[in-house]
């Protein structure tokens, strides 16, 4: 209920001193309703020179083949998969916010979940992509799935795991889409009904007639509770079964048993990263400050270092099962990681991973906008070579040496690589542009209860803890939307 | 005879709103419905609608995903083109669990969201319902059908009292029609 009011330890979730409903929706309609500035579009076409980029290099591949990339005989996978994996596992943090979350009650999700689900969309797009441009022939797609041919019908087979991978990420994206999309509707109700002339009959469209009755806001709360509710195991088997690509094959570095909770730790874990780099700048430029606040950035940076944790101890117990198998084959592939040639990659991958992520320990570091914001850049550059050293570091060298061999990726490798970032952030500046990119009516849902101004108009009414106040004013100090002078009287 | 057929009580503030139902009905004045920009809890307990069977619709769409991936790959695996792999039974149940809990959730997520756009007549390009405009922004706004025999004084004092910042008698039902 609205007129709930929280404890006054708990920290405020949104800031500011004069937040009314009406200042909500019109600081996140903003930048939906005013032509963008400068920022964006400076933004929006370096982006969109890499996505250009991305179609190019793409469509070279489609032409002459994946012979284009550095691929060889030995080296089947490399930045392509590496690639697929990256995106996939940054979208993880979407849903987790999105699903997981709201299973668990944690209202600070409502201010950061619409953005971050876009996210997820717009990742899981770009993974997609990587995965029919390695086919080299985009149409044999269409043999991934279960459809009647001409050869017998020649099934697919859903013994394998790249089958299984197929039908989770296709489920993952659409599921995802449906959640976003409905979670979208009452928002874009909101635009509509302030639009005028052709924006008012393109939001009208879009909107599909919702009208906020207490009927469709009791359904829609139903609908949102079940999604997240599915979402929650789906989006935890997604990495599982693209660990599988790998665990369940033979190759020393690969066939390991706790791939499956690996991945999807370390999915969380990249995602969260992307989160932070996409709000710490979304919320300076938008000026969002007093709805993603401090305490959501510590958060993001509290769950970085857990699930960074978790993974370094996954680590950790690679090595030590790699020492304990007595497999000679497994105990030279971890080796490599670090005396071979390509241990350099196995270095950026434990230390930016493991190494940078443990500073969050500390308040200062977790506080500090720049540094989260090149950590959180530091752990997706660590993520990327964790898949690089997981794929091309245990294949170059397999069991027979003399068919070792290096990989040297191309311009069209790299191309395909940075277009795909490009690509993807054209995504993320086009959605901020024409979606409100925080859910403004979960936001206005914990108002009365979580606002700061709520929780001084209590500290004001008096008769609450002394001690409990001191606390409450002590943890306001990090904020950087909070006058501290305003506390002084009160 | 007045031109009025709804009469809107617009309020600012979600606890207000509240009371003005719990005065509207202590007066039995029938509330048409209410239009707030947020899920305000408790509403729907207060004007006796019933819980939404959106859940039921959902348990049967997965359900319906589960065995339909199930039958798709026995009947590919095993009926039509079993392949030995190395002597293995063509019918490997735990090798069909990834796919057949994918469709379950696929099932139940479109099935369900369906079903709600179905109930609810949402659909792309469908005719906005609105009566009034500030009720996705700011304002939670109670319905009330002027046809009844209540003088509408009555009403717009009783909506007065309760809190209501304007309230408003409209002769469209809908503002949102040209």
């Amino acid at each position: 209920m609205a007129s709930h009011s929280e404890s006054i330890i708990r920290e405020p979730l949104i800031t500011g001193t004069d937040i009314t409903y009406a200042k909500i929706t019109n600081d996140v309609l903003r930048p939906v309703e005013n032509m963008p500035g400068k920022a964006w579009w400076i933004g929006f076409s370096v982006a969109s020179l890499g996505a250009c980029l991305w179609v190019f290099a793409v469509s070279y591949t489609f032409w002459y083949g994946i012979g284009s990339w550095g691929l060889n005989k030995t080296v089947g996978w490399a930045w392509d998969i590496t690639g697929f994996v990256w995106w996939v596992g940054i979208g993880h943090a979407g849903t987790l916010i999105s699903a997981i979350l709201l299973l668990f009650r944690q209202n600070w999700r409502n201010s950061i979940n619409r953005s971050a689900e876009a996210m997820t969309i717009f990742a899981v797009i770009c993974a997609a992509t990587y995965i029919v441009a390695h086919m080299g022939r985009p149409w044999m797609a269409l043999f991934s799935l279960p459809i009647p041919n001409q050869y017998g019908s020649l099934w697919v087979n859903f013994n394998s795991p790249l089958i299984w991978d197929v039908f989770a990420i296709s489920t993952y994206f659409s599921v995802s889409l449906v959640f976003w999309y409905t979670g979208l509707l009452p928002d874009l109700a909101t635009i509509r009904d302030r639009a005028t002339g052709v924006r008012r009959r393109i939001y009208s469209v879009m909107s599909f007639g919702w009208s906020g009755s207490v009927k469709t806001w009791q359904r829609f709360e139903t609908v949102c509770l079940i999604l997240a509710g599915i979402s929650t195991p789906l989006v935890l088997s997604v990495h599982t079964i693209v660990s599988m690509d790998f665990a369940t094959s033979l190759e020393p570095g690969w066939h390991t048993t706790i791939f499956p909770p690996y991945f999807v730790a370390g999915a969380i874990f990249s995602g969260f990263a992307m989160v932070q780099t996409l709000l710490l700048v979304t919320r300076k430029v938008l000026g969002l400050e007093n709805y993603i606040t401090m305490f959501h950035i510590e958060a993001m940076n509290k769950i970085i270092l857990l699930t960074g944790s978790i993974v370094g101890v996954a680590y950790l117990t690679e090595f030590f099962i790699a020492f304990y198998s007595g497999g000679e084959y497994e105990q030279y592939t971890f080796l490599n990681r670090f005396i071979g040639p390509y241990w350099w990659a196995g270095c950026m991958m434990y230390g930016c991973n493991v190494l940078m992520t443990q500073l969050m320990w500390f308040k200062k570091i977790r506080t500090n906008i720049p540094i989260s914001w090149v950590l959180s850049i530091v752990v997706n550059i660590g993520m990327w070579f964790e898949r690089f050293v997981i794929i091309v570091v245990s294949l170059h060298r397999d069991f027979v040496p003399s068919s070792w061999a290096m990989f040297y990726p191309t311009w069209v490798d790299l191309s395909v690589f940075i277009g795909s970032i490009g690509l993807f952030f054209t995504m993320f500046l086009l959605f901020i542009r024409v979606l409100p990119s925080i859910a403004m009516a979960e936001v206005k849902l914990i108002l009365k209860s979580s606002s700061e101004q709520a929780k001084k108009k209590l500290i004001q009414h008096g008769d609450l803890d002394r001690e409990q106040v001191e606390f409450y004013k002590e943890s306001l100090v990090k904020f950087d939307s909070v006058e501290i002078s305003d506390y002084e009287k009160v | 005879m007045s031109s009025t057929k709804y009469i809107l009580g617009l309020f600012d503030d979600p606890d207000d709103m509240m009371h003005g139902i719990d005065t509207l009905q202590k007066n039995s004045v029938p509330i048409y419905d209410v239009y707030t920009p947020m899920p305000i809890h408790g509403i729907e307990r207060k004007l006796g609608l019933k819980d939404s069977r959106l859940g039921y619709a959902a348990f049967m769409f997965g359900c319906l995903g589960g065995t339909t991936i199930f039958s798709m790959a026995y009947f590919m695996l095993v009926h039509d083109w079993p392949m030995n792999i190395g002597g293995k039974p063509a019918f490997a149940i735990p090798d069909l669990v990834p796919i057949t809990f994918e469709w379950t959730v696929l099932f139940t997520a479109f099935g369900m969201v369906t079903t709600f756009f179905y109930a609810t007549h949402l659909f792309p390009g469908r005719a906005p319902r609105v009566m009034d405009f500030r009720a996705t922004d700011d304002r939670f706004v109670i319905a009330i059908d002027a046809k009844g025999s209540i003088p509408h004084e009555d009403i717009t004092n009783l909506l007065k009292q309760a809190g209501a910042v304007e309230v408003k008698h409209n002769d469209r039902k809908y503002v949102s029609y040209e």
